[in-house]
């Protein structure tokens, strides 16, 4: 069996992975890149709308065209890029490193013993088994990434006459894609009373093609015995449905848009602790998880809507895996928490002696909101947000300056919170 | 009210706000509300008079590993001259090598606007 012995093995090759891969390679440790598909990009390879790259870039691009930029730097790199491998198993050695064993139909098994591991493994979409939507159980019913896919990358067109269940970008981007090959899309189904999705995609993919948007109604019933043939729709009132307003829409295929969940086979295999509120690896200021020596970054770690913040959230995981290398740690570390109007924040603990970056997801939708970040219940920094909504992500910058005038103890807790000031 | 007034309701998706704006035609004179900034309206006056979308889309792509190839306008097309488009990027059939930023179809429509590959693709 080959092999390999490293300072770095980073676990999947989509944007995150590129982004780690780079970062720490440059700093003249050793790094593996391995990706299961056959070549590096992961989902922005099937992301064939523009919209990546406005902070990384400074310019307006496609997924494919970010995707490549990253895929230069790594062939420009020293990183050894192992594709069409699989990592399925991953033990803890007794002298701290860790032993994980790639799997490839092109190179057999391949193991690899390193100092660190990043995990950039991406996510995976919610099913109908996610949103349990009663009737029968016919072909024609896709998640919308794997509809992207299918129409994308292989060139096969799942379906003429569509529905789409939820709101979320992947299904809008999709509503429009599948008019531009032809097909119609008859309604967009969101059980919300707001649309999950940005509003650029509710305007350009959906009322460009006078695509009706109903908001507060579910799919109640898919009809069809072999292939799908319609679908009930009822509208909730008060939160519950009302079956007398529902009416019937006749489709072929269902596309479900209904969220996406960290891809977390491989660290639930290893017990690496799982945060409840976000879904991915519970991690420390440095973006480690409960394994001393394993870090975390990307869809992974917690979904992303923008690429930039993906990429840059890996850059920051790669500098950190650099610092653990050379033994630098944190003298440190307060836990930080969400408060009022606040789902998660991201990392769990921060730092208070260092710069860093937190990604938060907002409850709430407002055009003029306070984000407020407290230290034992005091206020030490207020910020105004012109807009929030809970599909854009907040990022929010740190600075030891936050915590000059306030006393830490070990039991000092960071809370921030969010309030809507109409 | 003349015969050619109208009256539209669109959201501005210059910035993440979204403003709800009202938008008033009558001939070439448009009138805006809602917008909570001059940006709104600059978008509403050049969506209702030249509204245009960069298009994004794929094409057959003679390679047995990649079947499809992204192609994207290299600026914002007209409108009505999208599924014009759309017909002649699907009737395209590309043979690698093919770069990224390639020029597929050139000044589409006397338009001025090109067809361009989004991905580099290597022969084999
Ligand atoms: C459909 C969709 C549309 C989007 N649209 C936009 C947009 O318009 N604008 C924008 O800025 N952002 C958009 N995003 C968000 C952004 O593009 C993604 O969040 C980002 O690309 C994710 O990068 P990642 O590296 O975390 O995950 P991925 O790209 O999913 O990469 C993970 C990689 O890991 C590999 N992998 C998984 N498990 C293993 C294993 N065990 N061994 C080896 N390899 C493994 C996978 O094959 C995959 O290639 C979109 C996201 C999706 C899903
Ligand atoms: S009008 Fe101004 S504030 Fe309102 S959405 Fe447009 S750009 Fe933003």
């Amino acid at each position: 069996m080959r092999t390999e012995q490293i300072d770095a093995l980073v676990i999947g090759g989509g944007a995150a992975g590129m982004s780690a891969a780079a970062t720490i390679s440059a700093a003249d440790f050793s790094t593996a890149l391995v990706e299961r598909e056959d070549e590096l990009g992961g989902v922005l390879l099937q992301c064939i709308h523009n919209g990546f790259g406005l902070h990384e870039f400074k310019e307006e691009l496609t997924g494919p065209e970010y995707a490549e930029r990253w895929v230069r730097k790594i062939e420009q790199s020293e990183v050894k890029t192992f594709c069409g491998t699989t990592v399925m198993e991953m033990n803890l050695l007794e002298d701290g490193r860790k032993e994980c064993f790639g799997y490839s139909p092109q190179h057999g098994v391949i193991k690899f013993v390193t100092r660190t591991v990043v995990l950039t493994m991406g996510c995976r979409e919610r099913n109908r088994g996610n949103v349990m939507i009663p009737g029968t159980r016919p072909a024609g019913v896709y998640t919308a990434g794997l509809a992207q896919r299918l129409v994308n990358m292989n060139g096969y067109i799942p379906g003429k006459e569509v529905v789409i269940v939820g709101s979320g970008d992947i299904g809008l981007i999709m509503a429009r894609r599948m008019q531009w090959v032809g097909s119609k899309v008859h309604a967009v189904v969101e059980i919300q009373p707001y649309p999950s999705g940005l509003t650029r995609n509710i305007s350009q993919c959906l009322n460009d093609f006078k695509i009706p948007l109903y908001l507060s109604h579910v799919v109640s019933k898919i009809y069809g015995k072999e292939r799908v043939e319609a679908v009930d729709i009822t509208p909730l009132k008060n939160g519950v449905p009302d079956h007398e307003q529902t009416f019937q829409i006749k489709c072929d295929t269902l596309l479900l848009s209904v969220g996406l969940i960290p891809e977390n086979e491989l660290s639930k295999q290893v017990g690496i602790e799982l945060n409840p509120l976000t879904n991915g690896p519970t991690v420390d200021s440095m973006l480690m998880t409960s394994i001393e020596g394993v870090f975390s970054a990307g869809n992974v770690l917690h979904v992303h809507d923008l690429v930039d913040f993906v990429s840059a959230e890996a850059r920051l995981a790669g500098e950190n895996v650099i610092d653990y290398l050379k033994g630098v740690k944190p003298d440190r570390e307060l836990p930080i928490k969400p408060g009022a109007n606040i789902r998660y924040i991201n990392p769990t603990r921060i730092n208070p002696d260092v710069n860093s970056e937190i990604y938060m997801r907002p409850l709430v939708v407002s055009n003029n909101a306070r984000l407020k970040i407290m230290v034992n219940g005091e206020v030490v920094k207020q910020q105004k947000k012109p807009h929030v909504q809970p599909s854009e992500m907040i990022k929010l910058k740190i600075s030891p300056k936050f915590f000059k005038d306030v006393e830490l103890t070990p039991d000092s807790r960071v809370e921030v919170t969010l309030q809507d000031e109409p | 009210m003349s015969p050619d007034k109208n009256t539209k309701e669109m959201i501005c998706i210059v910035c993440p706000v979204g403003c709800h704006l009202q938008v008033t035609t009558d001939g070439e004179e448009v009138k805006v509300t809602g917008n909570r900034c001059s940006r709104g309206e600059e978008y509403a006056r050049e969506e209702m008079l030249s509204p245009k979308r960069v298009v994004t889309a794929t094409c057959r792509l003679e390679d047995p590993q990649h079947p499809r190839l992204p192609v994207k306008t290299d600026a914002p097309l007209p409108f009505e001259q999208i599924e014009e488009l759309l017909a002649e990027v699907y009737s395209l059939s590309v043979k690698p090598p093919v770069k990224v930023g390639q020029v597929l179809i050139e000044d589409f429509a006397a338009t001025g606007v090109n067809l361009v590959s989004s991905r580099t693709i290597q022969t084999q």
